[in-house]
């Protein structure tokens, strides 16, 4: 019962979330309901029982999008000050939602412990003796290797495209020159002087 | 099968995707005046890949627990694409050099040499996960190659389209091989099969849906086709010359084994997309390419015409209509090839490319023999018998008439007609209009040799090649039964 209850609550908040990702105006708000969205898919993952990818959305979405949401409000021209100042007005929101927040998770975890939700098939079925990572592990290196090696050439073409689009030579600037710098010897650079007393040093 | 065994059935795609790291590392070091040898190495490694071809690769069967597949078909489609490809690389050097702004870099043979590598693993896919692997290896490799001009407006502008469409053409596709697999229990082709064999669930049928929606803006079938005459405009000419003739035959002969391998017992099902794909496509294609005034435009709407021809076969869902659609794209990517080869070599005096139509009047009287190829491919695009051309469209009308399917057959001729209307428009252009200011005289004997043998291919020459070609296509086709 509970897995069921679970089930639908973080399903339609999911959807609910990724309407407002792509109705709402302000781009930062955008981002918060995106942050939602991945949250309850990785109550999903829990009430499946794959507790490692849930905790991969949480981790690297939730992590690397919130990340990335500070970059861009420390881009844009915010003022700080007027953003505190409405810090109280939105408190009890803020309250409300970290609440929410936190009876999904307490849901989840109840659904998790009641035994999960049995999918119909599965190419490759669990076995309970295994934990998660390893089961993950095993499938990746042999059963995937073909198209775990094939994703590897996706992140390499991303780099290559990132740095052929993006690149250039800078003229101008002043740049490091390691070998210079290891072959430069004591005497290139220190000079030993004989200094007679009662004159100038002569540099 | 040990892990030895099973690298034999990839070796092609082994070759390129070491080839092509080694020669990132040369490139790291030889920066920009080693471009041009890595563009012969890069050359010389798709011939390479293409020997590799010969052992078990063409041959095997299923490897790696089913994920892949060796067999004819893949190897057919493979030659296709590693020729287009090598073309590809081999003119983009003299493109880069003769056009202002930026110089060819040594990631361009790179980059077509992973895409060359996802593409193979597109047509060798017997798995959902492969298929989707590969395909976005490809389409990111195309996302940079297509912006690789990153100081031409249009270029990047290509780029940045072709990325926003493409993402969201994948997310069609993956919703579809979600519904698929959450339906199906599996993403093997031959268990999503059995599945389809089976009482057919209203989430299979959605799933075969979108998976179809996200191959057709693949293939640029209306009414995906929207981001083509835009990249096609946009990119590098070369690289439009790899978008129109390499991916597209990846992508078509991923729609094809998806089709039969994966969903052959719904043929029923998608026939009916595919007929209005395929209707769709021939009648837009045709009719707005009359209104285009630049080159590459016009050539983006004739893909999209022809690929409306080759899904006829696919619609037949037989034999012989798949071997027809290998056939055509065959025949295509010549024509194409030998297109996009002759745009290559419309430059004004001062060197820059020209791409306006109008630029051609009167070619037949400055450069005959340039007026005369583009002339036999434009009469082969348009179908017009003793050309190769004719044969292609032939084919797959035979097959669908054979399938049973006479009402297609009979408005794909009757939009062909239409067709015809603006690929003799150039036709007369070159020969009956005043003469516009001669082209920069070419000095490549590559490109001139690729024209010629493109044109050869084409000329009535290529009919003696019909009892090799038909002979091929039909061991690649029944492959997939």
């Amino acid at each position: 019962m509970i897995q069921a209850v679970a089930f639908y609550l973080f399903a339609a908040i999911v959807v609910l979330s990724a309407a407002m990702v792509i109705t709402a105006r302000n781009p930062v708000h955008s981002v918060l309901w995106l942050i939602l969205a991945f949250f309850n898919a990785a109550g999903l993952m829990v009430i499946v029982g794959a507790e490692f990818i849930a905790m991969l959305l949480v981790i690297v979405y939730v992590g690397a999008v919130a990340v990335l949401f500070l970059f861009v409000v420390m881009m844009l021209d915010i003022d700080f000050a007027e953003l505190r100042a409405g810090f109280v007005k939105y408190l009890p929101i803020g309250i409300v939602l970290a609440v929410a927040l936190a009876a999904e998770i307490l849901i989840g975890v109840g659904a998790w412990s009641a035994g999960g939700i049995e999918l119909s098939t599965r190419i490759s079925p669990i076995d309970a003796a295994v934990p998660n990572i390893e089961a993950i592990g095993r499938l990746l290196y042999t059963r995937y290797l073909l198209v775990f090696e094939g994703a590897g050439l996706v992140l390499l073409v991303a780099m290559i495209g990132a740095i052929v689009l993006t690149h250039r030579e800078r003229t101008g600037v002043i740049k490091q020159n390691i070998a210079r710098q290891v072959a430069r010897r004591s005497k290139d650079a220190v000079r030993k002087v004989n200094q007679p007393v009662g004159q100038g040093v002569e540099l | 099968m040990s892990y030895g065994t099973q690298m034999l059935f990839i070796l092609p795609e082994l070759v390129l995707t070491l080839g092509s790291l080694v020669l990132m590392l040369a490139a790291a070091w030889g920066g920009q005046a080693s471009t041009r040898a890595i563009s012969y190495a890069a050359v010389a490694l798709l011939i390479g890949a293409g020997i590799a071809l010969a052992g078990p690769a063409s041959t095997g069967g299923e490897a790696f627990d089913g994920l892949w597949r060796s067999d004819a078909f893949g190897t057919f489609a493979k030659i296709l694409i590693y020729i287009a490809s090598g073309v590809a690389i081999l003119i983009a050097p003299r493109f880069f050099a003769d056009t202002s702004g930026d110089d060819l870099r040594p990631e361009y043979p790179v980059l077509m040499l992973l895409a060359a590598v996802g593409m193979g693993m597109m047509v060798s896919a017997a798995d959902l996960l492969t298929l989707y692997v590969g395909l976005e290896l490809q389409s990111l490799a195309a996302y940079v190659l297509a912006s690789f001009m990153r100081r031409d407006q249009r270029s990047a502008e290509a780029g940045l389209k072709y990325f926003i469409l493409g993402a969201l053409a994948s997310g069609i596709l993956l919703y579809g091989i979600s519904l698929v697999y959450g339906f199906s229990g599996t993403t093997l082709y031959s268990g999503i099969s059995a599945a389809y064999a089976g009482t057919k669930s209203l989430g299979l049928l959605f799933g075969l849906v979108f998976v179809f929606a996200g191959l057709a803006f693949k293939i640029a079938a209306v009414p995906f086709h929207m981001w083509t005459p835009d990249v096609y405009e946009g990119a590098p000419t070369p690289v439009t010359l790899s978008f129109a003739s390499a991916q597209k035959v990846a992508a078509v002969a991923l729609a094809l084994r998806i089709a039969v391998e994966a969903m052959g017992p719904a043929t029923a099902d998608w026939r009916q997309i595919v007929i209005f794909a395929s209707l769709a496509s021939i009648i837009l294609g045709a009719v707005a390419a009359i209104n285009q005034s630049n080159i590459k435009r016009l050539l983006a709407y004739s893909s999209i015409n022809n690929i409306g021809f080759a899904l006829i076969g696919l619609a037949a869902g037989t034999e012989d209509g798949i071997a027809a659609v290998l056939v055509y794209m065959t025949i295509y990517v010549a024509m194409t090839l030998g297109s996009f080869l002759v745009v290559l070599q419309m430059r004004g005096a001062d060197g820059q490319p020209v791409e306006s139509i109008a630029s051609l009047s009167g070619m037949s009287r400055t450069r005959p023999g340039l007026a005369l190829a583009l002339a036999m491919f434009m009469f082969s695009l348009a179908g017009i018998p003793p050309l190769f051309g004719f044969y292609a469209k032939f084919a797959v009308f035979d097959a669908a008439v054979r399938a049973g399917l006479f009402p297609l057959a009979v408005i794909g001729i009757a939009a062909s007609v239409i067709g015809a209307y603006y690929y003799l428009r150039i036709v007369k252009t070159m020969y009956f209009d005043e003469a516009a200011p001669a082209f920069a005289p070419s000095e490549s004997v590559v490109e001139k040799g690729l024209i010629a043998a493109s044109a050869v291919f084409i000329s009535p020459a290529g009919y003696l090649l019909i009892p090799a070609l038909s002979a091929a296509s039909l061991t690649a086709a029944r492959a997939l039964f």
